[in-house]
């Protein structure tokens, strides 16, 4: 058998593989929270909560209403996006005009609220949900066992990744927004709804959190916890790749899934201490993130 | 100020001649009034394992119990150790020492109730463990007023993994979480298979509340181990069958042996997914007519059936407070003798006995997680499969390492 740093190529192989899962999760929601800080500055901690909030939204659409996945896939991120544009309007838009930090605390204590709304009813040790029967079992690659839900994470996250990419750089909607993030007066001053925008914005971020929620659903247990496990790695993920850099979130996202990935072949002890571990090395030697622009 | 003292005394007097006994012994209860402290995780990856549930067991003791132990009170307080050891130790010293906290019971997480146990022993009050695991509670961490309830690592190890290499699964891999209880309940488990022949090919330890498992499942997959072993608990465990079976371990020809799996973690599961396992408690509320009477009465007010550690925080308050009512006086060292003499019989279990080093030595049940379509109600999830008696289940006080004879 072929070794590859003392463990079998094939073993290695599928830790590579289950990595990139994982940076699908990463980068999907390290995304959002690019797009959301990229353009209207907030910190959004809420982000985790969001993201919650889109496997419970899939949760209690099969429970309650019989809604299966594939709607579900559309609907969750629908309602969360809804969700975040309703709060965007009546709170988080009153904050721009003052210190980034109120919309931190505001974000944070929002998350809070809605974690603990969810645990006090569904407790913490989850719900179940399954895979729709299209993406059950699994595939023998030769290497690894590679389910066929995981496989499809990978690809709706790549998906949604460029979409995203494309539709902020280069399309004139993401050109308005980008402008408006600029200078939003003189972009007002040509005629254009910035407020709108920038609501459309806060949505847009939220729907990508509550569509990786939806993702996650079937792979991990619908808890109200789900969130705030993942949410502190995915900021580390946004400033390795540089705060507001959506290609950086994206790349480096699925990097560090990669990392944590072969950490957890050779020391586990601190699989979840990689990627600070990357985050300080970076933030030492690029203070402004692998892809910001230096301020 | 003489003639008031004079006159409230003889009202004391007479008032204690014509309540009888009873009510003259109150004087023996420190305070007035008994209180018991329920210290757990009621926020984190354990919140249902026990949780506010065992808060809402303990009033039930309570109340069954009648609301006064030998006329005097008594309260139910608790508090969310969040899993970490300092912050219980912090709350344990606030209750001990301001608040009149009699005892303190529950303290799901082996490093929170070692921690516990500690204070405890040096404040000179009584601990009665039911959430948490490690055998060190009862070996070289043991108190003379520490008790351990429910179950332990030992008794998980000879029951799930018992059965197991009674099955034939004589090589194991295990996915341990990094903590004092994952540690414990791997050597004990370990040390159970070799006893019978079978070996350990490897294993893998993961930091707490960890929510991706299939590296370390992959790892146990090309080990070619025929059962994988899975140290952990809560969120934890369900998070790795789940992703077990997206995995195709199991079809893979592999067993796995949830070595602390409760009723509240099959809840949260499903059956679909955890259909199958094999696991170990020492409650269920469908095995007899007194446990069945407990279950029902606790669904009705908490929407949900006890697992065992909730069934035993009742069975420890219970008799803890039966305790302090047959020694007149809720003082530490006439109760926790009688602690440990007095036999346990209730809804949680049947003549069970109290060790030397505080274990209470009782009866655990093997169970299988029934298949969806056997099961006939909500939280109709088991099979019962055998008993394992209590001197099986628990090292012995000569075992334990614990120098208390």
């Amino acid at each position: 058998m072929t070794m590859i740093f003392g463990i079998p190529i094939q073993a290695f192989l599928g830790q590579l593989l289950v990595g990139l899962i994982n940076g699908s999760f990463y980068a999907m929601l390290s995304l959002g929270l690019a797009v959301i800080f990229g353009l209207l500055r907030v910190i959004n901690f809420a982000h985790g909560a969001q993201y919650m909030f889109g496997a419970f939204v899939g949760y209690l659409l099969l429970t309650y209403l019989g809604i299966g996945y594939w709607p579900a896939l559309i609907l969750a991120p629908l309602v969360v996006g809804i969700f975040g544009m309703v709060v965007e309007r009546l709170a988080l838009s009153k904050l721009y005009s003052i210190d980034p930090l109120y919309g931190l605390l505001f974000t944070f204590g929002l998350a809070q609220v809605i974690e603990g709304i969810f645990r006090y009813y569904y407790g913490v040790s989850g719900q179940p949900y399954s895979a729709p029967v299209q993406l059950g079992g699994g595939v023998n690659l030769g290497f690894m066992f590679l389910p066929v839900y995981r496989g499809w994470v990978v690809v709706a996250s790549l998906i949604v990744c460029l979409g995203t990419w494309i539709l902020i750089e280069k399309t004139r909607l993401g050109s308005y927004l980008r402008a408006a993030t600029e200078n939003p007066t003189l972009v007002q001053a040509f005629g254009v709804n910035v407020p709108l925008l920038l609501t459309l914005t806060y949505g847009l971020g939220s729907a990508l959190a509550g569509f990786a929620g939806i993702l996650a659903a079937p792979v991990y247990q619908v808890s109200p916890l789900m969130g705030s496990d993942l949410i502190i790695v995915v900021f580390a993920v946004v400033v390795v790749g540089g705060m507001g850099s959506i290609l950086g979130a994206i790349v480096t996202g699925y990097m560090l899934g990669l990392a944590e990935g072969l950490t957890k072949v050779f020391y586990p002890e601190a699989s979840n201490l990689v990627v600070f571990v990357i985050m300080a090395v970076v933030l030492l030697v690029r203070p402004a993130g692998l892809f910001g622009r230096d301020a | 100020m003489k003639l008031t003292h004079l006159v409230s005394t003889a009202l004391l007097a007479a008032t204690a001649m014509t309540a009888g006994v009873l009510s003259a012994n109150a004087a023996d209860i420190s305070d007035g009034k008994i209180k018991i402290g329920i210290l757990n995780d009621q926020s984190g990856v354990y919140a249902d394992f026990g949780g506010k549930w065992s808060v809402e067991a303990a009033k039930m003791a309570v109340e069954d119990f009648g609301g006064k132990v030998q006329g005097a009170p008594i309260e139910i307080v608790d508090a969310d150790h969040q899993n970490k050891a300092d912050i219980a130790s912090n709350i344990a010293r606030k209750w001990y020492d301001t608040e009149q906290v009699d005892a303190i019971m529950e303290l799901t997480t082996s490093s929170v109730a070692l921690a516990v146990q500690g204070i405890s022993e040096e404040k000179k009050k009584i601990d009665i463990v039911t959430g948490a695991a490690t055998t060190d509670l009862t070996g070289k961490a043991c108190s003379p007023y520490g008790f351990h309830w429910a179950y332990d690592t030992h008794s998980q190890a000879v029951g799930t993994g018992g059965a197991l290499v009674k099955q034939g699964g004589d090589s194991w891999y295990f996915i341990t979480v990094d903590y004092a209880f994952g540690h414990s309940l791997e050597e004990q488990t370990t040390k159970f298979i070799e006893d019978k022949g079978g070996k350990v090919l490897g294993d893998v330890l993961y930091p707490l509340g960890a929510t991706d498992y299939s590296s370390f499942l992959l790892q146990a997959q090309s080990s070619g181990a025929k059962v994988i072993g899975l140290a952990n608990a809560g969120l934890d465990t369900s998070n790795s069958i789940k992703q077990a079976a997206e995995f195709g371990i199991v079809q893979g020809g592999q067993r796995l042996a949830a070595l602390l799996f409760t009723l509240a973690e099959v809840h949260g599961l499903g059956l679909k997914a955890a259909q199958g396992v094999v696991l170990t408690e020492a409650y269920y509320w469908d095995r007899d007519d007194k446990s069945r009477e407990f279950g029902e009465r606790f669904l009705k007010r908490t929407g949900r059936m006890p697992n065992m550690i909730q069934a035993g925080t009742y069975s420890a308050v219970m008799q803890y407070l039966k305790a302090v009512d047959k020694a007149g006086t809720d003082a530490t060292e006439p109760v926790a003798k009688l602690l440990h003499e007095m036999p346990v019989n209730d809804v949680f279990t049947q003549n069970g006995k109290v060790q030397a080093d505080g274990s209470m030595v009782h009866d655990m049940y093997l169970f299988q997680v029934k298949k969806p379509e056997e099961s006939k109600r909500d939280w109709d999830y088991y099979t019962y499969l055998a008993t394992i008696p209590g001197d099986e289940a628990y090292l012995s006080a000569s075992e334990s390492g614990c120098s208390l004879k």
